[in-house]
């Protein structure tokens, strides 16, 4: 690796750990932020960047995408990734995983999940030690729920006993079948493929008793209803070692969105009811939910062009991820520090990674965020490899300013409007 | 020509919509104009000479990316009928088959200067997907678990045949409403137009929410059909008779299935419709299909081409240049 300069950032609003905002300067080294604070100054030989009054933020650790697509991450102000083991070929061998893991640096750096099951079968166990050690920061069953409770539970022993976090996508699947929606009147009124709420609730109460069982950390990748909520905060009270994320699809919309047959509206879990999704703002608010995550999957026009149903579910998200989160500070049901640990904070420590706080000796991943700047959301102009968002032609505001990895300033695509 | 109680607006106000992708979103006087427009083909399809010129050199393509037989023939006789150059494709032996996009399909099909595209297709929404691709009318014959307007309108135009006012008439919709386009179609033609409606289906194949949709659910198929004026019985596909949905065919018959002794249950003059094609012995007894006084089956399947000729007709006028149309 290059050796870089020191980096200060001066003039920015620092975003203290506890959620504080801080007028100060922000001193990086080797890679490492060594100090901040009201009274650091740039030393000789370092590079300064004013951040002009800006909100100085760690770089947003984004918990389960599907893609590497840097300059979505980028443009979104992310710096680390995990990435879902449904790659093709699958992250099932260390090989694998170890060339993954390697795929983004130096200026993104990209932790691979394991696949938990050869080719994701849901099946036989894959080489989960041996991945770990060969750089993966979890354990995933990717886009699908591991049906066979015998073995999920083995999967969860080898998981507590290597101390890799289990990302479980919990969608009974017998009960999901082919479903594309969620029961209830919009499915009916389209003749949409549904499948009932409580397929996730299913998933999830096997899923925490596997947990207690084991002793395995349970990260429940997308909790979008009322009674998985309900389950989480329970077992959170029970001490089960579980933590939950959604990504904004949930808190921003329902599936009336689902009205005009948009195949970007199309994901995994579907859409849900207006009711669950005020149920996902109320989780994020009381601590429930741990973390929000783009998902970001980039889908071609070759699987979103199609017939609702025959397309294939995913979002473009990694440039709203920032955006849409602010919303949620804007309508004051969480605070601009709480809204970090969401997307910072939480996610970094659930991979047990030294990042997503600004402190001295985490790594020097930090994002200058213009909290309140106004930019549209456009397909036609994503930094993303595919355009798939549902959030088209939306009015947002928030924007990152600068992004810097490891102390190294990223380039970004500039292409949205603003 | 029989005179209706609705009136409508002149011209292309009648009617204003480029396609026909459902029944959601048309107005009750829309339907009723529909409705009217049919009879004239109804008299014309009486005739030995059953032949008028209005669509000639217009190209209609009928695109069936699902299979039918019925909903074809119907539809390619319209378009006959009224002088059009009808042409057939078929999913089975097309390039659909090789792997091609639906929405390549419909540039390929719009390249051909069709100037109305007739669709089916097994996913719900993949007509509008291409009707907002193509640049003549398209009518849906079919999507999914979505829509089958022209049925919808067809079973309106028989009821009306049928000598029955739509409002108040208390008609029982029952089957595999879950899966049935019909279902959804006919609830909201028929709701709009008035009429008091029941559904009844095992809970299996109820869909979830259809009471939004202005519709009594019912389980018992013996309290449904109490003093209903119409029978609506819909088709229970084969695939879904072998324990996934239903536990056998003849468990179903003895709960849903249409015989002498339920329709006794019903208003003495009540009037049995299926959409076709029938599995006499499991929704339907032949006994009660084959009623000639009760039962509409075949006036369906006559009211059918009327129907699809006027769609052709009110959609292509514009086209056409029809006065007050173009």
């Amino acid at each position: 690796m290059s050796k870089t300069a020191p980096l200060t950032i001066t003039g920015g609003k620092l975003l203290r750990p506890d959620g504080t905002l801080e007028a100060g300067t922000l001193r990086c080294a080797d890679g490492r932020i060594v100090a901040l604070g009201a009274d650091v100054t740039p030393q000789d030989g370092d590079t300064v960047h004013d951040a002009g009054g800006l909100i100085v933020a760690p770089g947003l650790v984004d918990l389960g995408a599907y893609a590497v697509d840097k300059p979505a991450f980028h443009f979104g102000g992310i710096t680390r990734a995990a990435l879902m083991p449904d790659q093709t070929p699958p992250l099932d061998v260390p090989s694998r995983v170890r060339y993954v893991a390697l795929s983004g640096k130096p200026d993104f750096w990209v932790h691979p999940l394991a696949a938990a099951t050869r080719g994701l079968e849901g099946s036989a166990l894959a080489e989960l030690g041996l991945m770990r050690d060969a750089g993966a920061r979890g354990i995933a069953t990717g886009r699908r729920w591991i049906a066979d409770s015998g073995t999920m539970l083995r999967v969860m022993q080898y998981a507590a006993m290597l101390d890799l976090v289990v990302f479980v996508h919990a969608q009974d699947s017998n009960l999901m079948g082919s479903a594309v929606a969620t029961a209830g009147e919009m499915a009916t009124r389209l003749g949409l493929p549904a499948a009932p709420a409580e397929a996730e609730a299913l998933a999830i109460s096997r899923d925490l008793l596997l947990a207690e069982m084991t002793g395995a950390r349970l990260h429940l990748r997308k909790v979008t209803t009322a009674r998985g909520l309900d389950l989480v905060r329970a077992a959170k009270d029970k001490g089960i070692k579980v933590t939950a994320g959604v990504s904004p699809a949930y808190f921003m919309l329902s599936d009336l969105a689902l009205a005009e047959y948009r195949s970007f509206m199309h994901l995994s879990p579907p859409l849900r009811s207006e009711a669950d999704r005020k149920a996902v703002i109320a989780a994020i608010a009381d601590g429930t939910i741990d973390a929000i995550a783009s998902g970001h999957d980039p889908r071609g026009s070759e699987d979103k062009r199609l017939p609702f149903a025959d397309s294939a579910p995913g979002m473009a998200g990694a440039e709203t991820l920032l955006p849409l989160t602010m919303n949620l500070v804007r309508d004051e049901v969480i605070t601009l520090g709480r809204a970090f640990e969401l997307l910072a904070g939480n996610p970094a420590r659930v991979l047990g990674v030294e990042a997503g706080r600004l402190e001295p000796g985490a790594e020097a991943d930090i994002a200058i965020i213009d909290r309140d700047r106004p930019w549209i959301v456009d397909s036609d102009q994503m930094a993303a490899s595919a355009g798939n968002t549902p959030f088209d032609k939306q009015p947002v505001q928030g924007r990152v300013a600068a992004l810097f990895k490891g102390g190294a300033r990223v380039g970004q695509k500039k292409t949205a409007t603003t | 020509m029989r005179s209706s109680a609705t009136s409508y607006p002149e011209g292309s106000a009648a009617f204003p919509h480029r396609g026909l992708v459902g029944i959601a979103g048309l107005a009750p006087h829309e339907i009723m104009f529909l409705l009217d427009e049919a009879e004239q083909w109804v008299d014309l399809n009486r005739h030995a000479q059953k032949h008028r010129d209005l669509l000639s050199g217009l190209t209609i393509i009928n695109a069936f990316f699902e299979n039918s037989t019925r909903t074809l023939l119907s539809f390619e006789i319209a378009g006959k009928r009224l002088g059009a150059d009808v042409v057939n494709m078929h999913a089975a032996t097309s390039s659909v088959k090789k792997g091609e996009t639906l929405l390549d399909t419909a540039a390929t099909l719009n390249a051909m200067h069709a100037d109305a595209i007739v669709i089916r297709h097994a996913s719900s929404g993949a007509v509008q997907l291409i009707g907002d691709k193509v640049d003549c009318p398209v009518l849906n014959a079919g999507d999914g678990q979505h829509e089958h307007p022209t049925q919808a309108l067809l079973d309106a135009l028989t009821i009306r045949h049928a000598k029955r006012a739509f409002n108040g008439l208390r008609v029982v919709i029952c089957g595999d409403i879950l899966h049935s386009r019909v279902a959804r179609s006919n609830i909201l033609s028929l709701s709009s137009l008035g009429a008091d409606i029941r559904v009844c289906a095992p809970p299996a194949l109820m869909p979830v929410g259809i009471e939004a949709m202005n519709v009594a659910p019912f389980h018992n198929f013996d309290a449904a059909i109490a003093g209903a004026d119409v029978v609506m019985m819909l088709r229970l596909q084969n695939e879904r008779m072998q324990g996934d949905f239903i536990p056998s065919p003849r468990e179903y018959r003895h709960l849903y299935g249409l015989t002498l002794d339920r329709l006794s249950l019903a208003s003495p003059d009540a009037l049995v419709m299926h959409p076709g094609p029938m599995n006499r012995g499991i929704e339907i007894d032949s006994n009660v299909a084959d009623m000639v006084e009760r039962s509409l089956i075949t006036l369906q399947v006559e009211m059918g081409v009327a129907i699809r000729m006027a769609c052709l007709d009110v959609l292509t006028r514009r086209a056409r240049g029809v006065e007050g149309w173009a």
